[in-house]
């Protein structure tokens, strides 16, 4: 079956969505349009982002997405683990041509990030404050801090290989130089509460230095995470340099977890201790590098606030291997 | 399927014998064989037959290197690879053949043994141009060197031009010059243009005695599609029915996954029967594929994805 033609199950859901949705856009279609408006809805269809693209889930299977107060709020792509696999491959093919571009170059394109979303920052409160529950002060404080995390991190970019690399006395005639170089493709599980900011909290220190990545969103929270995709999506940011995949991290990532061409696994979002340790030891298979923060379990669960702090190295650090360099001395 | 006799097409036919036969064959139904092709292509191979289909594909790739650039030290890699695809997995199965240049074939012999096959492409390849002489001695000195199949290619130009019995001549020279090889005549079908000028090139070259036929050199694009392989393989069918002799397919260029590749073993199995579905009748002109195999194989040996630092770079 094509990308784009619908299958049964497929179009009686997009029945279903109709009726459910009715109820909640009626307020905005009755004042664009006047009561007996026959307006219909122009629903979107939530996909996966792979390689630059918008596919369904290989499988062609859904999961409804709820929002704060319980209430549907959209069906959203379910990814299997064909569509992990499927977005290792784009991660790795634009592995060189993202690491090999400039540093300059990165942070750039990170900064442009953040101009996308500013133009789109609207949007994403809505989704947020929907979402999340929570007033639209702290919406727009969250998208705020979000746009800014992309700019804190596009700094860094030129700065990583001064800061992580040394220049190191040994005693021979050699220059001896250590620099930081990206890990490769990783895996990472995106915050469950904290939907936008964690996201990117998640993603911009992998890519900065880069790494190419492939994301689980927030399972209950996915929504700002399609957004994110469309703004990563239209801001130079090359294909496969970030994939963001919506469904159950328990399902998906013991997939990609135990996967030979996934260098490194961050494991920020991921809650379910027994989880966490079954991925760890899957990745001890392949010798992977995994970041698991301390904090993780102790969080409140539904506070976003923890992520307002300033991050620091440590999540750009965990991704870089150093390559040290012993160079004859000149006569 | 013809009104016209096939048997009666001997060695010493005339270009208006071959057209008349030729031109009589029924004309390809375009539309159909893409549609045949795709429906064929949609068919689930999992576990267990995916798992056979791998190892079938794998035991039917001519590993290939056919580069300007090629040295002996590469030959000698992609020989000892050829023979042990899966350094990490013994109960991976060897290639049928190595194919290469002519002037490398010893080299591969060296190190192949008698375990796999030493294909080698000759008479002027890719172009085909060039005098009769040179193409036999071409293979000629291929053979001499080890090889013992021959991938030779048909001139084009005179078969686009109506020159049948010129090709068929050349053909014919060259399966004489093959001695004891066997003989794969490559039709190159991108340059073709047409699915009823494959049908008739495929007529052709097993008329004049290919044990062979292959879709393409893989340096013309569109190399080996399903619809093209489709017209061949049906081909085949009916020439074994009218002639009692079974011809080959290779399908060379263009095939990178292992999906793809199981795609043409459906192909092979739907139309001429799984009594192709050995080495000896069909195979992948290749470089690439066998690396996906692999990784196709390793994860359904290991249950988890395989990545390309576990196989070989070629």
């Amino acid at each position: 079956m094509s990308e784009h033609e619908p299958s049964h199950a497929e179009a009686s859901q997009a029945v279903s969505t109709q009726a459910v949705s009715t109820q909640a856009s009626s307020t905005q279609a009755s004042s664009t349009h006047g009561p007996f408006s026959t307006r219909v809805d122009v629903r979107k269809t939530y996909k996966l982002y792979i390689g630059g693209a918008f596919p369904r889930s290989e499988s062609g299977r859904t999961y409804e997405a709820f929002d704060a107060q319980g209430v549907f709020w959209a069906n959203v792509a379910k990814a299997s683990r064909k569509d992990a696999r499927d977005a290792v491959l784009a991660a790795r093919t634009a592995f060189s041509g993202w690491s090999g571009a400039t540093a300059y170059n990165r942070g750039q394109v990170l900064y442009r990030i953040a101009e996308v979303m500013e133009g789109r920052r609207r949007q994403l409160e809505d989704e947020i404050q929907q979402g999340q529950g929570c007033t639209a002060d702290q919406a727009r404080n969250l998208v705020s801090e979000a746009i800014d995390r992309w700019v804190w991190y596009a700094g860094w970019s030129d700065k990583l290989a001064a800061v992580l690399g040394s220049s190191n006395p040994v005693a021979g005639p050699y220059f001896n130089f250590s620099t930081p170089e990206p890990t490769g493709v990783v895996a990472a599980v995106a915050p469950r509460a904290c939907s936008l900011l964690g996201l990117v909290s998640v993603i911009a220190p992998i890519i900065v230095s880069g790494n190419t990545c492939i994301v689980m969103a927030s399972q209950g929270r996915p929504i700002p995470a399609i957004t994110l995709a469309e703004a990563i999506a239209t801001s130079d940011v090359s294909a496969g340099v970030v994939n963001i995949l919506t469904g159950d991290p328990a399902e998906v990532m013991p997939w990609l977890a135990s996967h030979a061409d996934v260098n490194a696994l961050d494991l920020s979002g991921v809650e379910d201790a027994a989880l966490a340790t079954l991925l760890e030891q899957q990745a001890a298979g392949t010798v992977k590098r995994v970041r698991r923060p301390k904090w993780v379990a102790g969080r409140q669960a539904d506070a976003g606030s923890d992520w307002l702090a300033e991050p620091g190295l440590g999540a750009m650090r965990a991704f870089l291997e150093t390559k040290t360099v012993w160079h004859p001395q000149g006569v | 399927m013809t009104a016209i006799s096939p048997k009666a097409i001997g060695a010493a036919a005339s270009s208006a014998d071959l057209r008349a036969f030729l031109h009589g064959l029924p004309g390809v139904d375009e539309v159909g064989a893409a549609g045949r092709a795709a429906m064929l292509g949609t068919r689930s191979i999992k576990a267990a037959s995916k798992a056979w289909a791998i190892d079938l594909a794998i035991s039917m790739v001519d590993l290939t290197t056919l580069e300007g650039m090629d040295t002996p030290g590469k030959v000698r890699a992609m020989c000892a690879k050829a023979m042990r695809p899966d350094p990490s997995d013994p109960t991976a199965p060897a290639v049928a053949a190595v194919c290469v240049y002519g002037d490398l074939v010893a080299d591969a012999r060296a190190v192949v043994g008698d375990s796999v096959h030493v294909a080698a492409v000759a008479t002027a390849f890719p172009s085909g141009r060039a005098s009769l002489e040179v193409k036999l001695l071409d293979t000629a000195q291929a053979v001499d060197a080890g090889a013992d199949e021959i991938d030779m290619v048909i001139d084009r130009g005179a078969f686009l031009a109506g020159d049948y019995a010129r090709v068929f001549e050349e053909i014919t020279a060259v399966k004489a010059a093959c001695g004891p090889a066997h003989l794969k005549v490559i039709l190159e079908t991108g340059e073709l243009r047409t699915l009823d000028n494959v049908r008739r090139a495929s007529w052709l070259a097993m008329l004049a005695g290919a044990d062979f036929i292959k879709t393409s050199t893989g340096k013309v694009t569109p190399a080996a599609t399903p619809p093209v392989t489709l017209v061949m393989l049906e081909a085949v069918r009916d020439f074994a029915a009218s002639h009692g002799r079974r011809v080959g397919v290779k399908a060379a260029g263009g095939i990178r996954t292992s999906k793809d590749a199981i795609k043409y073993l459906v192909l092979v199995n739907e139309t001429v029967g799984d009594g192709w579905l050995t080495p000896d009748l069909f195979r992948f002109g290749a470089s690439t594929l066998l690396n996906d195999l692999l990784l196709q194989r390793q994860r359904m040996t290991t249950g988890h994805y395989s990545g390309p630092d576990y196989v070989t770079i070629d």
